[in-house]
């Protein structure tokens, strides 16, 4: 029979005090999501009008470039286009057709927003509109800011399903929807799992094409299912729909926990949750047992990148005997992060926000065997002897739900197994 | 507004951090907002630094863009400045800082630091990463390089080398060498591994090497100008280049001594019976000026290739690239849009590509074979061992380089002869590189193609109305994958010239007969 998870900790870091500071924030900003959405949502093509430091972003952000065919471009401004707004409006019309003309299979062109274009207050939402009806219906043109000046990382994705949501159509049915950009392979066991408890409909946002038969209403009921999606949280409620809070599907607690959450809602029997998930339960609980074993009793400091960090740290405490440091986070929403953060005994500084220089003190000063960090401070950091997880390979890796507990282990286990693999000969 | 896929070249200010980390000692403030830290790492991944650039960066929000960003960037600059410790700093923006005009260097003008701060000026909406090196190193030189006594023995400065340079790292060590067999000393070398007051003692030096134009131009023009140092106009990349390189070094100091020529490989290794299957292969060349230069030479002289095409992207130096097309009896692709290169490869169908990653990659979607010769730069360009594209070593590496991914002499053979063998047919590829088998073109690599969704290829526009007949399609089928694009090119050309509508296995022969070598 399945063991059973450890009970919830007396005192729960949700009332912990927050160290805020403000500094250098070392963050990607949210263009990156389109790296993954751009391949999520298949009939979508994303513009970003913006400068050529967004062009080389994107073809940076994931380490190496990806030569693949990207459903992505930049409209890059030049001198001109900041001179008159007018002139800005129209080159983009004309960049807009020129790209439509050449990929007739795009469905749904999403504008997004840059540091560059919010400054000069481009107004892509007027753009998208005008566009929208000139290209309708066989395109719709939606718009998003992904700015360094607005997001940070993740939340360009919460940005660009948020701005979906307005115009989802309505709905009187009771229908589950499931929040969040999964990989595809994790998306289809989610949805094995919920169809074997009996859920449905099901839909999830984002739907693979624009004919998806996704609606929202007021009998909509909705769990994330990623822990970044605050706006796209409340544009749903603004259509009525109603959260399903709970911890987020890492690890097998979280799985189960977040499981449970809907299964309660849509009235499964015990006996069924329990049909349905002691299996992958037990699986789940034997692969990490597998691959944690290097995490035994090991610490661990986050720096903030995903907004992943807390229901993260949340999984290697409580499924994979670690001991967290400092939980750092870029934005903490206590309606998403709630429950996860009751379930993280108190002990870590939890932050939020960034001074890059002071948090590394920190970081160098506490030595953790594990600090979870972005590209940019990986290498300087294992340099200074400490081993690094680079935190976006946490986003670029299906990581969720029960078949995947024991990779989720086995990336935080594998730079320490590589570090003792390597020995003296590494040094 | 300029629709835009990939970029050869970044924005100046990853220019100036090129600048910045190659150097010591130096620290860059850049007004900047949260986001643009990704240019970290760019060195900390691609290049595999151990270290943090040495850049701080204001990272200002939406929410500060009300108030005050101009006490951001003094906050930040005070803080750079009493953490990091730096003998100078350069003061700059980024695009998006550009437009808020806040002006960072009126700004750490008045914060008075007690060590030099050099203001850029970097317009990011006109400009390139190139460029952005250049004039950063440029205004550091002009900032702290001053006029002093010459050195007793004969020196010179090493200028251009930057982080993230590519095979920079290995340049620096080889041209050292080499200028020290020839009697010369390396006064400095920047930016790359100079401090602030190495840069200050560049004076000394008797003349300049000037590596790498794209980034040094301007720094080796206004040392000649003030401290009356020439510099050198060779790049010795290449066996032949090399010995120019010398004879112009020569002919600066007066000195001759002897150069030992033995481990230069590269000319046997060219000339031995083995490499006559290099004859004549078609290659198109593209990167940035310096590299296209100098491979054209390489490949013409001291490989016996055909240069087929060649361009670059680096618009500064297109007059430049013409003329040397002119030379090489093609037409310069001047272009920093990838899917213009991409189509005029097509159009060529190359035996082989000498370019960037970039055409690493179209490389592969055609079935081309490909070796890269220049930035942008990628992981696979920093390799662990010892690798100068420049000098006597550097011309053995680029033989080795541009070599490996031709399927060789025999195995051509071979390939020839039997090439219905089940094993051994077409889209196999090299058999020294496992999976490298070039990709179907149609639409379903439609995925792994390029933006424009194309039907089939044709490869010329004029060819519309020849038709193949099926013998004929089928009898080109029979040639090997790595030569058929040229066959069909050939072909379609010899029937065009004749006004033929119709191509026969006849008229295929025909033309393989009249294009023989």
């Amino acid at each position: 029979m399945t063991q059973q998870s450890p009970p919830p900790p007396a005192l729960g870091c949700r009332s912990s005090p927050v160290l805020k500071q403000r500094g250098q924030r070392e963050v990607f900003c949210g263009l990156t999501g389109i790296i993954w959405l751009h391949r999520k949502i298949q009939d979508a093509f994303f513009l970003v009008v913006g400068s050529r430091t967004c062009a080389h972003l994107l073809q940076s952000a994931a380490g190496v470039m990806i030569f693949a065919e990207p459903r992505f471009g930049t409209a890059i401004l030049e001198e001109s286009d900041l001179a008159g707004l007018n002139d800005a409006h129209s080159e983009l019309d004309r960049t807009v057709a020129q790209l439509l003309e050449r990929r007739p299979d795009i469905r749904q062109l999403f504008l997004v927003g840059s540091c560059p274009s919010e400054v000069i207050k481009l107004d892509l939402a007027r753009a998208a509109e005008r566009l929208t009806q000139v290209h309708a219906p066989k395109v719709r043109v939606l718009d998003y800011s992904g700015s360094g000046i607005e997001t940070t990382f993740t939340q360009g994705e919460d940005a660009c399903l948020a701005a979906m949501v307005p115009v989802l159509p309505a709905t009187e049915a009771r229908e589950l929807v499931v929040v969040g950009a999964l990989p595809d392979v994790v998306e289809d066991q989610m949805l094995g799992l919920l169809d074997a408890l009996g859920i449905g409909p099901v839909h999830v946002l984002p739907a693979r094409s624009a004919d998806s038969d996704l609606a929202v209403g007021p009998n909509t009921v909705f769990a994330l299912a990623q822990p970044f999606l605050g706006d796209t949280h409340a544009a749903l409620e603004r259509r009525g729909a109603r959260h399903l809070p709970a911890p987020f599907p890492f690890g097998e607690e979280g799985t189960t926990v977040w499981l449970a959450a809907i299964a309660q809602e849509f009235g499964v029997t015990p006996d069924r949750f329990a049909e349905v998930t002691d299996a992958p339960r037990r699986r789940a609980r034997q692969a990490i047992a597998q691959a944690a074993a290097p995490l035994a009793d090991k610490s661990v400091f986050f720096f903030p990148d995903s907004q992943l960090e807390i229901p993260l740290a949340r999984f290697l405490t409580r499924e994979c005997g670690m001991l967290a440091l400092e939980v750092g986070s870029p934005y903490i929403h206590d309606a998403l992060h709630g429950p996860d953060l009751d379930l993280l005994a108190q002990g870590p500084q939890i932050s939020e926000g960034q001074d890059v220089d002071l948090q590394l003190d920190r970081c160098r000063a506490a030595r953790p065997d594990l600090t979870v960090c972005g590209l940019g401070l990986a290498n300087p950091l294992e340099a200074e002897g400490l081993s690094t997880k680079w935190a976006i390979e946490l986003v670029f890796t299906p990581v969720h739900f029960y078949e995947q507990a024991g990779d989720l282990a086995s990336l935080f286990a594998r730079p320490l197994r590589r570090k003792s693999i390597l020995g003296v000969a590494a040094e | 507004m300029k629709l835009t896929v990939w970029t050869y070249e970044g924005p100046p200010h990853v220019g100036a951090m090129r600048v910045a980390t190659g150097m010591k000692g130096l620290h860059y403030v850049l007004h900047a907002p949260q986001g643009d830290t990704y240019a970290d790492l760019l060195f900390t991944m691609i290049e595999r630094r151990n270290h943090r650039p040495p850049v701080t960066y204001t990272t200002f929000q939406a929410r500060d863009l009300g108030s005050d960003t101009a006490g951001l960037f003094k906050t930040a600059c005070q803080d750079a400045f009493d953490r990091f410790k730096p003998e100078a700093i350069i003061v700059g923006a980024s695009c998006t800082a550009e437009l808020i005009q806040d002006d960072p260097g009126g700004l750490a003008e008045t914060m008075g630091l007690n060590i030099p701060v050099i203001p850029l000026e970097l317009p990011s909406y006109q400009r390139k990463e190139n460029f952005g090196a250049d004039e950063t190193f440029f205004q550091i030189v002009r900032h702290l390089a001053k006029p002093m006594p010459r050195t007793t023995r004969v020196t010179c400065n090493l200028l251009g080398p930057t982080a993230l340079g590519f095979r920079h790292r290995d340049d620096i060590q080889e041209i050292t060498n080499l200028l020290y067999e020839l009697g010369v000393e390396v006064n400095v070398t920047a930016p790359m591994g100079a401090t602030p007051a190495d840069i200050a003692k560049m004076g000394q030096a008797h003349f300049n090497v000037l590596l790498y134009p794209e980034t040094g131009e301007q720094a080796a023009r206004y040392c000649e100008r003030t401290f009356d140092q020439p510099f050198t106009k060779t790049v010795p990349i290449g066996a032949g280049a090399t010995h120019d390189f010398i004879a112009e070094v020569q002919a600066l100091t007066g000195i001759s001594a002897d150069i030992d020529t033995d481990r230069l490989r590269q000319t046997w290794w060219s000339r031995s019976v083995d490499s006559t299957y290099l004859t004549g292969k078609r290659v198109f060349i593209f990167g940035d000026a310096t590299h296209v230069k100098a491979a054209a030479r390489i490949a013409r002289d001291e490989m016996g290739f055909e240069v087929a095409g060649l361009g670059c992207y680096n618009r500064e130096f297109a007059r430049d690239i013409r003329a040397l097309a002119k030379d090489y009896g093609v037409e310069a692709l001047i272009t920093d849009d990838y899917l213009e290169v991409e189509a005029a490869i097509e159009a060529l169908q190359p035996e082989m590509i000498l370019g960037t990653q970039m055409e690493r990659h179209i490389g592969k979607r055609l079935g081309i074979p490909c070796a890269v010769i220049s930035a942008p730069v990628h992981v696979q360009d920093f390799p662990a061992r010892y690798s100068p594209q420049m000098g006597f070593e550097g011309a053995n590496v680029i033989f080795d380089t541009w070599i490996h991914p031709l399927v060789m002499g025999l195995e051509e053979h071979l390939l020839h002869m039997f090439r219905e063998d089940f094993e051994f047919h077409d889209a196999a590829g090299p058999s020294h590189h496992g999976g490298h088998a070039p990709q179907p073109i149609g639409p379903a690599a439609g995925e792994a193609g390029s933006m424009p969704a194309k039907a089939a290829p044709l490869p010329d526009p004029d060819n519309d109305n020849v038709i193949w007949l099926m013998d004929a399609e089928k009898e080109l089928k029979k040639i090997p994958f790595f030569v058929r694009g040229k066959a069909r090119r050939n072909t379609e050309h010899y029937a065009a010239e004749r006004g033929l509508q119709e191509i026969s296995i006849d008229t295929l022969y025909e033309a393989k007969a009249h294009f023989a070598r």
